[in-house]
C-alpha cells in the first residue's frame, strides 16, 4: 500500500474558484428577511401597526431577486438561472403548505369549544333554535350511509379487481379498466344526480331516503377500491400462484387463500383511503339524502341528516344569532376531519404493520 | 414418433365457476352502472329540452341561453384554478423528486397527500369564512390600483367572495391530484439519462429541462387534465365562496361573478320541483360529458405514456 505512506497533498481547489460558498443563500435570506421586516416596522409605526405578512413577502421575494444577482455576478447565468429555479421550487411547496396549516389551524381554533361543550357529540338538533343542540344525528346519519355504502363497495369493487388480474383477458378487462378510471373522474354531484334519477322512477318524484346516498357514494367509491385493490393484488408474485396450482388447488381457492391473504394488508389500506375519501362527499348527498334536523336510523325511508350536510346547512342557513350556526357548522368541519385523519392513521398502521415483507 | 397427446380437459369445479362468474359479473355491474348513470340522467333531461323557456328559473330566451353562462363559469374557474395550480404543483413535484433530501422527500410527499384528504365541504367554509374576508383588503388594493386592467374593473366586492378566491380554493383541492402524478412520472425519469446530463456539466435545472421534463411531459399533460376533471366538476366548495350572478364576466374582483353547473345545482337542488329538476339534471348531463371528455383524454394520455415507458 503506497498510497497509504503519501502526505495528503493541500492544493487550492481550483474548482471552487468563481463559486459562492454553501452558506450563501442562508445568510442572503436572513439578510433580506430582517431589511424588509425592518422596512415594514419602520413604514407601519405611524399607524402603530406592524403588517409582518407583508414583510414576509417582500423579504422573499428580495432573497430570491439578491440570490439571483449575487450569483449572476460571481457564477454566471447558468448558475444564477439554477438558483433561481432552486428557490422557485422550494417556494411553491412552501407556498403549498400554506394552506394546509393555515386551515388546519382555524378548524381547530373555531370548533374545539363547540366540539367539546357536552351537547354537540350527545344531542340532535330537533327543537333546537339558537344555542345548544348537536350533530349526532348527523354522525350517525354519516356513519350509516358510508357503511352502507362500504358494504356495496368492496364486495363489487373487490371482485372486480380479482377479474381484471386473475381472469380478465381480451376487450373486456381493458374496457372494465378504461371505464373504471372514466369513473374516478365522475363529479360527485353528477352521481347524486344519476342516482336520484334511478330512484325517483322508482318511488316517485322527490325522493329522499339515506339508502340512496349509499348508492350515490358507491358510484364514487367502488372505483377508487378496484383501482387500489388491483394494483396490490398485482404485486403478489406469480410464484406463489404457481406453486399452489403444482399442488392441484383449484383456483378460486389458489385466489381465496394464497392471493387475498399476501394481499389484505393493501387491500385494507387502500379500503379506509377510499372510505375517508367518500366520507366528506357533501353534494350527492344534499341531493338524494336531503337534510333534516331528526334523528333517522332506518336509512330506507325518509330523509337522513350527513355531516357533510350539516356543516353546509348550518354554514348557508344560519336562523338567528348567527354565531351559534356557525360555531356548529366549524365544530363539525373538525368531527369530519378527525374522522378522516383518523381512517388514514388506521390505513397506514394496518399497511405498516401487516404488509408482507419484501425480499428474502 | 409420438402423436401430440389429447389435450387434458380440467375438470369443471362447481366453485372455480362460482367465483369467476362473480367476478365476471362484478366487473360488468361497473359497466352496467356507467351506462345506467348516462341513460337515466339522458331521459330525465329530455323533459328539460323540450320545455317552454319561461318556466325555467329567470325565465331566459331558451334553454342554451340558461345553461351559457353556467358553462363559462364552470370553464373559467377551472382554468384559473388550474393557471394557479399547474406551476405551483410543477415545482412541489420537482421539489419532491429532485430537490428535497432522500430521507424526507417521502414524508414531505403524505403531507402535501393531506390536502386531498381534507373534505371539499371544509374547504368551501374555509374558503368563504377566513380567506374571502382575509383576501378583500388585497382586492380592494388591487382595483385602486389596476382598476385599468380589464380583469379588475371596478366596483370591487365587499365581501371578497369572488371568482378569484373560488379560483384559488380550486387550486388547493386539485394541487395534490396534480402533483401526486408528476411526482411519480418525475421519479421514473431513466437515472442514466439524468446522470449523463449532470456528466456533461449541466447544472440542476439543465438537467431537469433536458433529461425529466421531455420524459414526463405525457404524463404532465394527463395530472393537468385529471385536476381539470376535478375542477370542473367540484361543487361544495364554489356553493359556498361564490356570491353567484347570471352573467357572463371575465372579471375577478367583482361582487357580480359567473357561477358554475355543479354549484348552481347545489343550491337551487333543494328548492327545486317538477320541470326544474329536469332542469337541474340536463344542466348535470352536460356536466358529465365535459367532465367524461376530458378525463377520457387524461386516460389515453397516461396509457400513451405506459406503451412508451415499457418498451424502455
Amino acid at each position: 500500500m503506497t498510497t497509504g505512506t503519501q502526505a495528503p497533498r493541500v492544493i487550492a481547489n481550483s474548482y471552487t474558484a468563481g463559486k459562492l460558498p454553501r452558506w450563501t443563500p442562508w445568510a442572503v435570506l436572513a439578510v433580506a428577511l430582517v431589511v424588509s421586516l425592518g422596512a415594514a416596522a419602520i413604514m407601519g409605526s405611524p399607524e402603530g401597526e406592524f403588517n409582518w405578512i407583508l414583510g414576509i413577502i417582500g423579504g422573499v421575494v428580495l432573497f430570491v431577486f439578491a440570490n439571483w444577482l449575487l450569483s449572476r455576478l460571481v457564477e454566471g447565468a447558468r448558475q444564477a438561472t439554477n438558483r433561481l429555479i432552486t428557490s422557485l421550487v422550494t417556494g411553491a411547496f412552501v407556498l403549498a403548505l400554506i394552506p394546509l396549516i393555515w386551515l388546519t389551524l382555524t378548524v381547530v381554533v373555531n370548533g374545539l369549544p363547540t366540539f367539546l361543550n357536552g351537547t354537540f357529540l350527545s344531542q340532535s338538533m330537533r327543537n333546537v333554535v339558537g344555542e345548544g343542540g348537536g350533530a349526532l344525528h348527523a354522525i350517525v346519519g354519516t356513519l350509516l350511509i358510508t357503511g352502507l355504502a362500504a358494504v356495496i363497495s368492496i364486495p363489487v369493487g373487490l371482485m372486480t379487481a380479482i377479474y381484471l388480474v386473475e381472469y380478465g383477458t381480451g376487450r373486456l378487462a381493458k374496457g372494465i379498466t378504461f371505464f373504471v378510471d372514466v369513473m374516478t373522474g365522475i363529479p360527485s354531484i353528477v352521481a347524486g344526480l344519476a342516482t336520484y334519477a334511478v330512484f325517483a322512477l322508482i318511488f316517485g318524484e322527490g325522493v329522499r331516503m339515506g339508502f340512496a346516498g349509499s348508492v350515490a357514494l358507491s358510484i364514487l367509491m367502488i372505483p377508487v377500491v378496484v383501482r387500489s385493490s388491483e394494483e396490490i393484488i398485482r404485486l403478489v408474485p406469480n410464484e406463489l400462484r404457481e406453486a399452489s396450482y403444482a399442488l392441484g388447488v383449484p383456483k378460486w381457492r389458489t385466489i381465496a387463500k394464497v392471493v387475498l391473504p399476501t394481499s389484505i394488508a393493501g387491500i385494507t389500506t387502500g379500503i379506509m383511503l377510499s372510505i375517508s375519501r367518500v366520507i366528506g362527499e357533501t353534494a350527492p348527498l344534499l341531493i338524494v339524502a336531503g337534510f333534516t334536523a331528526s334523528m333517522n336510523y332506518n336509512p330506507f325511508s325518509e330523509r337522513m341528516m350527513s355531516l357533510p350536510v350539516f356543516v353546509y346547512t348550518q354554514y348557508v342557513s344560519p336562523g338567528t344569532d348567527a354565531q351559534f350556526y356557525f360555531d356548529r357548522s366549524w365544530a363539525g368541519a373538525l368531527t369530519l376531519i378527525l374522522i378522516v385523519a383518523l381512517l388514514n392513521a388506521i390505513a397506514r398502521i394496518v399497511s405498516h404493520y401487516f404488509s408482507p415483507k419484501t425480499g428474502r | 414418433m409420438t402423436a401430440a397427446p389429447a389435450r387434458i380437459a380440467a375438470k369443471k369445479r362447481l366453485g372455480d365457476t362460482l367465483f369467476s362468474g362473480a367476478a365476471l359479473a362484478a366487473g360488468t355491474l361497473i359497466l352496467v352502472v356507467l351506462a345506467a348513470v348516462a341513460i337515466f340522467l339522458v331521459a330525465q333531461s329530455i323533459p328539460a329540452f323540450l320545455v317552454d323557456p319561461a318556466e325555467i328559473k329567470g325565465s331566459p330566451d331558451s334553454f342554451w341561453s340558461y345553461v351559457g353562462p353556467l358553462v363559462f363559469g364552470t370553464v373559467w374557474a377551472a382554468a384559473l384554478a388550474l393557471i394557479i395550480a399547474v406551476p405551483i404543483a410543477l415545482g412541489i413535484s420537482l421539489f419532491i423528486s429532485h430537490y428535497a433530501p432522500r430521507r424526507l422527500a417521502q414524508g414531505l410527499g403524505y403531507t402535501i397527500d393531506l390536502l386531498a384528504a381534507v373534505p371539499s365541504v371544509v374547504y368551501g367554509l374555509w374558503g368563504a369564512g377566513v380567506l374571502a374576508p382575509a383576501i378583500q383588503p388585497f382586492y380592494a388594493w388591487l382595483v385602486d390600483n389596476a382598476g385599468w386592467f380589464p380583469l379588475f374593473t371596478p366596483p370591487v366586492s365587499g365581501t371578497g367572495r369572488t371568482i378569484l378566491t373560488v379560483a384559488i380554493v380550486l387550486a388547493v383541492m386539485i394541487l395534490p391530484i396534480i402533483t401526486a402524478l408528476c411526482r411519480e412520472v418525475f421519479l421514473q425519469t431513466p437515472k442514466l439519462h439524468e446522470e449523463a446530463a449532470l456528466a456533461l456539466g449541466a447544472t440542476r435545472w439543465e438537467m431537469i429541462r433536458m433529461a425529466v421534463l421531455p420524459f414526463g411531459r405525457p404524463g404532465i399533460i394527463s395530472a393537468v387534465m385529471l385536476g381539470l376533471g376535478r375542477a370542473l366538476g367540484e361543487t361544495m366548495a364554489v356553493a359556498m365562496v361564490l356570491s353567484p350572478a347570471v352573467i357572463i364576466s371575465f372579471v375577478l374582483t367583482s361582487s357580480q361573478n359567473p357561477t358554475t353547473i355543479p354549484a348552481n345545482i347545489a343550491l337551487n337542488y333543494p328548492e327545486a320541483h317538477g320541470i326544474g329538476v329536469n332542469v337541474l339534471i340536463a344542466t348535470g348531463l352536460i356536466l358529465f360529458v365535459i367532465t367524461f371528455a376530458v378525463n377520457s383524454v387524461a386516460r389515453w394520455a397516461v396509457s400513451l405514456r405506459k406503451e412508451f415507458s415499457g418498451a424502455n
